[in-house]
């Protein structure tokens, strides 16, 4: 296990971060850090955990053991919550409204100084203001949770397979956001199962084994 | 002071991992039951041939030595468990969690026998075998809630998560206990019809009391005995992949 | 950094989203009080038309109709937000969950149970209500029903993460009801018995207090609890 002192750029650091779910290991223990302008790329087949350790690391589930700092501090459900962006698996907004009534919500929430008809438009989605997000393909509601990423000034994203769902046109999309993030000083930690290639700019990978 | 207290909660630690509770549950088990069944046997024989008929009762009262042990232990158990519950919420502690789960089914029971006790009271006083009356009113609810408790365990698939949430039910159904119990009794003024009291043995003879206080403190052994019995069985089947668990079957299978 | 909306701002935001979302299923909105009609109606059909006797219950069986509309529409508290991921945002949002939780069930009262509320003079006709009991069981009402949504949140909490829960969310959650019953439909038994019936309002009023503030920081505590 590493013992090293704090890394003073560091964003997230994790040290011997371990989760078990009825008493089996389902990662861990792990220790590893990402700093501002940083990419970290998960890889690992199904079943490796790499959807657990980014609920975990969001706040969303309770480590078995290990620390996260979040920038320097280590966290409380709350501090993390204000300063990551997660998007999971599932879409995260509301079937039964309009997806720019979906941003518009977001927006308040997250104290977003984007217009969200803009963030619409950068996702490709003009045009598609009115629609409902039931009617929405696959595709597209995955850009809607795009969208919602743009709007969120959170300096870490939290990606599960973001790559999921999407066409090429969809992919180059999301290594433009990836890429634009990083070179802002945000960071991104992202999983996906080694099937996709990695977003064009200087990653580290951690590898997740069963 | 400090020495014993630091040794205490050391102690505790200790046995709170799960191959020291076993060792601990499995060795005191039989002593608990062994007591509970000698005070209890004690209780009843001096409830049924010691004591002399009540005058007003006849030999119905008998009945009262075990109803009201058993009532007093359906709610000293619901106060366990909520202490256990809080322990296990705030500071995590599976042990807790496991113990406070293990309440649970323990007091339904003792719920259980003490609605019945006080139906087979109530048959020969009141000539009906089931009244509204506010103690056994508050006793059914206890019941319901002890069996949320049962249920909510029972249906949630992660363990601990389940173990978690059943704790935080149980917490707030201690608030809810006092509450019913008071909304009971100014229910019960409000619809004269079931003004019929129970009325407990608060007036007995000090004659009659030893075979109460041998039901009492036997009770309380049998609930110690089975709290660590279905506590052990629950330990024994969550860390069941471990192999300190394996060991010990391994071991009992090579002794048949 | 986030920078945290104002509390106001965000609970407006909730507000507008979750009455949007209930309007667009606006068919659903109607079935508590269809349920709570249905229920009414059964004790004539099952007990008899006799005018007194319809009278005598017709406090309970208001009451009884009222908390069962209620008690059906908890599930669907949070399920939703469960299954399409809306959840989970809520959880890593900057605004205090809550604070959100309690703008969640002041909508599930102003649907389910204002409806209810305004509807009871038709309700306490169908029964045969007698007049001088309208003023304590509006007053029990509408101190009961919201009441009823604070507690059925924590309990609705508690299950959301049950797949086929079936009846669990009603059975945990009725014994909880139960003071609120006995303080709320006895109010008007008092009142119809020529008893003082201020006393039970008191205390319901002092319980909504209590759960005003206590019970989002419950429901909140119980979503961290089963959802982790």
């Amino acid at each position: 296990m590493n013992h090293s002192p704090p890394n003073p750029t560091a964003l997230l650091e994790c040290r011997g971060l371990s989760f078990s779910r009825n008493e089996e290991r389902i990662f861990g223990p792990l220790d590893f850090s990402l700093g501002e302008g940083e990419a970290l790329q998960v890889l690992g087949g199904n079943g490796t955990g790499k959807t657990t350790l980014l609920r975990v690391l969001a706040g969303l589930l309770a480590a078995d053991s290990g620390e996260v700092r979040f920038e320097q501090r280590v966290v409380d459900q709350g501090h993390l919550a204000r300063g990551c962006a997660f998007l999971g698996h599932l879409q995260g907004h509301k079937g039964e409204l309009s997806a720019l009534e979906n941003l518009r919500f977001t927006a308040v929430m997250q104290s977003s100084q984007i217009p969200p008809e803009r963030a619409l438009a950068d996702v490709g989605l003009a045009g598609f203001e009115d629609n409902l997000a039931r009617r929405l393909s696959a595709g597209q509601n995955k850009r809607l949770g795009l969208a919602r990423l743009i709007l969120s000034p959170a300096r870490l994203w939290l990606l599960d397979e973001p790559y999921a769902n999407l066409d090429l046109d969809g992919i180059a999309l999301v290594n433009k956001l990836i890429t634009g993030h990083v070179a802002r000083n945000g960071a991104v930690l992202l999983t996906t199962h080694g099937a996709y290639a990695a977003p064009p700019v200087r990653v580290r990978t951690l590898e997740l084994v069963a | 002071m400090t020495v014993s207290v630091n040794r205490l909660v050391l102690w505790f630690n200790k046995t709170g991992s799960p191959p020291n509770f076993d060792r601990f549950a499995a060795r005191w088990t039989p002593w608990a039951f062994a007591t509970a069944i000698i005070f209890m046997a004690a209780g009843i024989y001096g409830a049924i041939y010691s004591v002399p008929a009540d005058y007003a009762q006849g030999e119905n009262f008998r009945i009262l030595y075990i109803h009201v042990p058993a009532a007093w232990m359906s709610l000293f158990i619901f106060v366990v468990m909520a202490i256990q519950a809080f322990i296990a919420l705030v500071w995590r502690i599976k042990a807790c969690e496991i113990l406070a789960m293990s309440c649970a089914p323990v007091g339904a029971a003792f719920t259980l026998i003490t609605l019945v006790t006080g139906s087979i009271w109530g048959k020969p006083t009141w000539g009906t075998w089931w009244t509204w009356d506010p103690r056994l009113t508050s006793e059914l609810v206890l019941l319901f809630l002890y069996i949320g408790v049962i249920g909510l365990h029972n249906a949630i698939e992660d363990r601990r998560a389940a173990a978690r949430a059943a704790c935080f039910l149980a917490l707030i159904g201690l608030i809810n206990v006092p509450i019913v119990h008071f909304a009971v009794q100014w229910w019960n003024t409000l619809h004269q019809g079931s003004t019929i009291r129970l009325i407990g043995p608060s007036t007995m003879d000090p004659s009659m009391m030893w075979p109460l206080l041998a039901t009492v403190i036997g009770t309380k052994f049998w609930f110690i005995g089975s709290l660590l019995q279905r506590a052990r069985a629950m330990n024994l089947e969550q860390e069941s992949g471990k192999d300190w668990v394996r060991k010990i079957s391994e071991s009992s299978a090579n002794e048949a | 950094m986030t920078l945290t909306p104002t509390l106001f701002a965000s609970a407006r935001a909730q507000l507008r989203r979750d009455l949007r979302l209930v309007w667009r299923r606006r068919g659903d909105a109607m079935q508590p009080m269809l349920f709570a009609v249905m229920v009414i109606a059964l004790f004539p059909l099952a007990l008899g038309a006799e005018s007194r006797m319809l009278a005598r219950i017709a406090p309970g069986v208001l009451w009884v109709a009222v908390l069962l509309a209620g008690l059906l529409t908890l599930d669907s508290l949070f399920r939703s937000d469960l299954e399409d991921g809306s959840l989970e945002q809520l959880l890593l949002s900057p605004v205090p969950l809550a604070w959100l939780i309690a703008t969640r069930v002041a909508v599930h009262w102003m649907v389910t149970s204002l409806p209810l509320l305004l509807l009871t003079p038709l309700f306490a006709e169908l029964l045969h209500l007698p007049g001088q009991l309208m003023t304590p069981l509006l007053y029990s009402l509408a101190l009961g029903t919201p009441l009823l949504s604070l507690i059925g949140a924590v309990v609705a909490a508690l299950t959301v993460g049950i797949r086929r829960s079936g009846m669990l969310l009603s059975v945990l959650a009725l014994p909880l009801f139960l003071p609120v019953l006995v303080f709320g439909s006895g109010a008007v038994v008092a009142a119809s018995q020529g008893l003082p019936w201020s006393g039970a309002i008191y205390l319901l009023a002092a319980g909504l207090a209590l759960a005003v503030v206590l019970a989002p920081l419950a429901a909140a505590t119980a979503l961290r609890i089963t959802l982790t």
